[in-house]
């Protein structure tokens, strides 16, 4: 990666941040952003690389930005003029960064927005990746998300969607909706072991917890993410199919990366505030535990599915406590737990409901599950792993 | 400062018998006067049923008078204010408020200019 490249990945949220406070308006801080990159790929090669390049960046963008705004607001644009009045009033430092991406981050996941929209915003603006690779990351045509986006901004812009971190009052649900879009940017790159997504959400995660150090739940997240990632490499065969967490060779666990969650998880327990990432993220680190699948407390793992029941009392939930309970106290128990929950169509439930009935030998009602399973999935190797299990019930 | 206008979206059909709309429109009159002394009313009124409204389109040199609302639908624009606020964020609060009163959707809506 080039140094112009290495500065564009680290600083672009953080530059687009700074003038987004200093022009009041998303595009304006894009473009001059775009410019001042564009310019340094152009001049670092023979002046090198400045001292400070996030400075020089943000400073270069602010100059491109103004010279273009004058432009074009003699030729009667009252948009330019708008952001020009507004970067008169706006202090020219470049100082209290952090506070400016946090209101970034709030603007871009701001409960008004289509949750896709949070999502696309979110990677474009702070994780500074391109029209083109949102799009492809998502399985989305350009054209598509290149209007997802402009109809996200027009909206910030015409209804004025503030740009600033939320009064106390609303802020445990406006966090709780940053900590949403992440996480869903992490599953959705997990769901279909897109690497670059779940890289994309840790380093989000990271920005999380660096803005707002004292809210557990940031934590709980990056925790939770960091966990699973560990478990990345083992996931699949060596032909894409997937491999079940009891099956992983867990000797290619990524230690560095389980160490780290780890260690959080042990601060959030110290903190005692817990939430549905913190306890995810704790069941998570029993399962790093363990040397064997055979080793696993499930004890344990069932205890802290109690708590997250308590906490997020959804059919899912109880769902995922059902699968724990059958390692404590048997498939039979584990069956009656989901008879009542209301999530057919859901493809998880009927893979459960398939592996419990085949371990009580019920093959025929299995065989339902897996038809189901097979049907309601949209991941070929889901499909293909269900497959198999269904062939082998014969 | 923006203007915006909150849509009061209500089903097609009889409107709730008396004992249940005096109490909330009691309630809709507190909040358009909390709304007055706050200085974010700007404008607002409710609206006869879409039985009453008519439909004129201009096409081929005239305009064509027709009976009834402008689209059929499952719900209709039942009434509307218009307040001027700073953000959507204190617009939004005011929507809550009335969603709460009147106990149906509201739109929030930015107005031009």
């Amino acid at each position: 990666m080039g140094e112009v490249e290495r500065v564009f990945r680290a600083e672009h949220g953080r530059a687009v941040a700074v003038l987004v406070r200093v022009f009041g308006d998303i595009d304006v801080a894009e473009e001059a952003v775009q410019d001042a990159f564009a310019e340094a790929v152009r001049r670092w090669p023979d002046s090198g690389t400045p001292p400070s390049p996030a400075g020089w960046i943000v400073t270069t963008a602010r100059n491109r930005a103004i010279d273009r705004l004058r432009r074009e607001s003699s030729r009667a644009g009252r948009h330019a003029e708008a952001a020009l009045l507004h970067a008169a009033g706006e202090p020219a430092e470049e100082g209290a960064v952090p506070d400016d991406r946090l209101r970034l981050v709030f603007t871009c996941c701001h409960p008004a927005l289509a949750p896709a929209a949070r999502v696309a915003l979110t990677l474009r603006l702070l994780g500074g990746l391109t029209t083109a690779e949102i799009a492809r990351a998502f399985l989305v045509p350009e054209p598509t998300m290149a209007q997802r986006l402009v109809r996200a901004k027009g909206k910030i812009r015409a209804a004025r969607i503030p740009y600033r971190v939320p009064r106390e009052a609303d802020l445990p649900d406006r966090v709780r909706a940053v900590l949403a879009v992440v996480y869903l940017i992490f599953t959705e790159g997990h769901g279909a072991i897109r690497a670059d997504l779940c890289t994309e959400a840790i380093r989000l995660g990271r920005l999380l917890v660096s803005l707002m150090p004292d809210e557990p739940e940031a934590w709980g997240l990056l925790a939770l993410m960091l966990l699973t990632e560990s478990r990345r490499a083992t996931r699949t065969g060596p032909d894409g199919e997937l491999v079940l967490l009891a099956d992983q060779d867990r000797g290619r666990w990524d230690r560095r990366l389980i160490a780290e969650g780890q260690a959080i998880v042990r601060e959030c327990l110290r903190r005692d505030r817990p939430g549905p990432y913190q306890v995810q993220a704790a069941i998570s680190a029993v399962h790093s535990d363990a040397r064997t699948a055979g080793d696993t407390d499930w004890g344990q793992i069932v205890q802290l599915y109690d708590q997250l029941l308590a906490l997020t009392p959804t059919p899912v939930v109880a769902l995922h406590r059902a699968v724990a309970v059958a390692e404590v106290s048997g498939p039979a128990a584990a069956l009656d737990l989901t008879d009542d929950l209301d999530l057919a169509g859901h493809h998880p439930y009927h893979a459960v409901r398939a592996d419990l009935l085949r371990r009580l030998g019920r093959a025929r009602e299995a065989a339902d599950e897996y038809v189901a399973a097979i049907a309601t999935t949209t991941n070929p190797a889901e499909k293909e792993f269900f497959a198999a299990r269904l062939a082998g019930l014969r | 400062m923006t203007r915006y206008l909150m849509s009061i979206y209500q089903p097609d059909g009889d409107p709730p018998p008396d004992e249940v709309l005096a109490p909330l429109m009691r309630e809709l009159d507190r909040l358009n006067d909390e709304m007055r002394a706050a200085g974010v009313w700007v404008f607002g009124a409710g609206l006869h049923p879409p039985g009453t409204a008519t439909v004129l389109r201009a096409a081929g040199g005239e305009v064509l008078t027709t009976d009834g609302p402008f689209a059929e639908g499952k719900e209709h624009l039942g009434g509307f204010t218009v307040i001027e606020a700073a953000d959507l964020d204190e617009a939004l609060d005011w929507g809550r408020r009335l969603a709460e009163v009147v106990t149906l959707p509201i739109e929030v809506r930015p107005l031009h200019g």
